[in-house]
């Protein structure tokens, strides 16, 4: 990504790009979000919008809430002990927290990947087919194509395909995370959650997912939760910052790593506070 | 290894000792063009072994910086800024040593009255309340005052334009004067030269504090 260091009026190339997402309508669209442990308040009233085919990344120090939020986005914080939400998260045009929600439907539309690569222990083939078979399908050659079509996406067929029957267990760290996006993408999902994916990953293997991730920006809205600045900062349209529960301040990514509006932002970013 | 801070002040106090030095050196450089004063000249042309040692350990510095700490934000627009100041007050320097060399190698001092006639004087005052302005809006974070350099420099510019003609009109008086018209026009040259570079510092030091662009722009 482009990183321009000035408040210029004149357009880049990225900027064009997002401009054109800009028209579209939200894909994610949060009003008035708070989250509650027991009497432990987590997220502090929370607007935001969300635009499709855009990456946006959460930043912040631990705690802040920025995972508590993503995981509003699937329903994940649900099993929590004590989880309570106010507020209205509406997924293409679909509130989300609704009593009477589909929430396996809700996770095929909304996929996640999480910090730790998390392969079933299954062959590799069967990682990338799980999604579907669970959703019914038995058409084996619909399989073949989708297992074969998600492992090219995530630039593993080439060094798998030979080997499909393996376990997962025995793919490289970055190879199993690789996997386990592709099993996300095998279903198909519109938006896909990224709890910071490359934390565990050395850097080779962090710069083929961030290379990945850019690219599924064409046909996925990505929201990545990462510590990372530089992360953020390289593969990133938009970023939020979250401080206590607040989101702080949220904006072209361009414009939090060079000329941030909030001085807690620049605090952050420049280590001056954690 | 230093910390981000420790490392943004050694940055920082050795930008500042940079500025200083070269103010010293246009300081130095002005008296013996005035005075024509050889000794002087020796030392500023013997100092500038100074300010280019000082312009690598600036360079080392910030490329450090860049290299350790990934700056993002202010301390991105610091590091950037102080690394173009760094360069262009190493050229100011060049040319407060070449006016040295001027007075060293050709021995012939610039009449009073073409001094007068060209208004030396004027420039060194412009010259001097620009770097004041720039010192005081590095250290002030003021970008008014910064700006304030933008409609000195037009003094400046003045001034060399008008002394092709004036020197002319000198040489048809008097054609003995050739020589110290020749030395006096290159000085005039090399002080327009110093206000231009004074006034890429301002935009820089706009820059660091405000993000903003105003190089290449007719209003400032």
């Amino acid at each position: 990504m482009e990183i321009i260091m000035t408040k210029d009026k004149d357009l880049t190339v990225i900027d064009k790009v997002i401009d054109l997402s800009l028209k579209k309508k939200p894909v994610i669209e949060v009003k008035d979000a708070n989250v509650w442990y027991n009497h432990f308040q987590a997220i502090k009233g929370i607007d935001m919008h969300i635009k499709p085919n855009t990456i946006t990344a959460f930043i912040g120090p631990s705690g802040c809430g920025k995972s508590t939020f993503l995981r509003l986005f699937n329903r994940m914080n649900d099993y929590i002990e004590g989880f309570k939400f106010e507020g209205k998260i509406k997924i293409k045009d679909d509130n989300i927290y609704k009593k009477k929600i589909n929430v396996e439907i809700l996770r095929k539309e909304v996929g996640m990947v999480f910090q730790k690569p998390n392969p079933f222990p299954k062959s590799i083939f069967e990682n990338v087919a799980y999604g579907l078979r669970i959703q019914g399908i038995k058409d084996k050659q619909f399989i073949k194509e989708h297992v074969e079509n998600s492992l090219k996406q995530v630039g593993l067929w080439d060094e798998v395909k030979d080997d499909l029957k393996k376990s997962a267990l025995a793919l490289s760290g970055g190879q199993q995370q690789r996997l386990c996006i592709a099993r996300t993408l095998a279903v198909e999902p519109s938006i896909i959650l990224m709890d910071e994916p490359t934390s565990a990953l050395d850097p080779i293997s962090t710069s083929k997912i961030e290379d990945l991730i850019f690219k599924l920006k064409e046909k996925y809205t990505i929201v990545i939760v990462t510590h990372n600045m530089q992360q953020a900062s390289r593969i990133s349209d938009y970023t939020a910052f979250f401080y206590l529960g607040e989101l702080i301040e949220y904006n072209k990514t361009k414009i939090i790593f060079t000329n941030p509006e909030k001085k807690q932002t620049e605090n952050y970013i420049t280590g001056r506070f954690g | 290894m230093t910390s981000a801070k420790e490392q943004r002040i050694i940055i920082n106090q050795s930008g500042l000792d940079m500025l200083n030095l070269c103010i010293s050196q246009l300081d130095k450089a002005k008296e013996a063009f005035l005075n024509h004063d050889s000794d002087l000249a020796e030392e500023v042309i013997y100092t500038e072994t100074r300010v280019n040692a000082l312009d690598l350990k600036i360079e080392k510095d910030c490329e450090k910086f860049i290299a350790l700490y990934n700056p993002v934000a202010v301390d991105l627009r610091f590091v950037i800024s102080i690394l173009k100041i760094n360069s262009e007050l190493e050229r100011i320097a060049d040319h407060a040593y070449n006016i040295c060399k001027y007075i060293v190698d050709h021995d012939m001092p610039v009449s009073k009255h073409l001094i007068e006639t060209l208004e030396f004087e004027k420039m060194y005052e412009t010259i001097d309340s620009m770097f004041q302005n720039i010192l005081e809006a590095y250290n002030e974070k003021d970008v008014k005052i910064a700006r304030k350099v933008f409609k000195k420099d037009k003094i400046l510019d003045k001034i060399n334009s008008t002394s092709f003609q004036l020197l002319e009109q000198e040489i048809q008086k008097d054609s003995t004067i050739i020589r110290q018209a020749f030395i006096a026009f290159s000085v005039v040259k090399k002080l327009e030269r110093i206000g231009d570079l004074i006034k890429n510092i301002a935009e820089d030091i706009i820059f660091f504090i405000d993000a903003e662009v105003v190089k290449h722009q007719k209003k400032k």
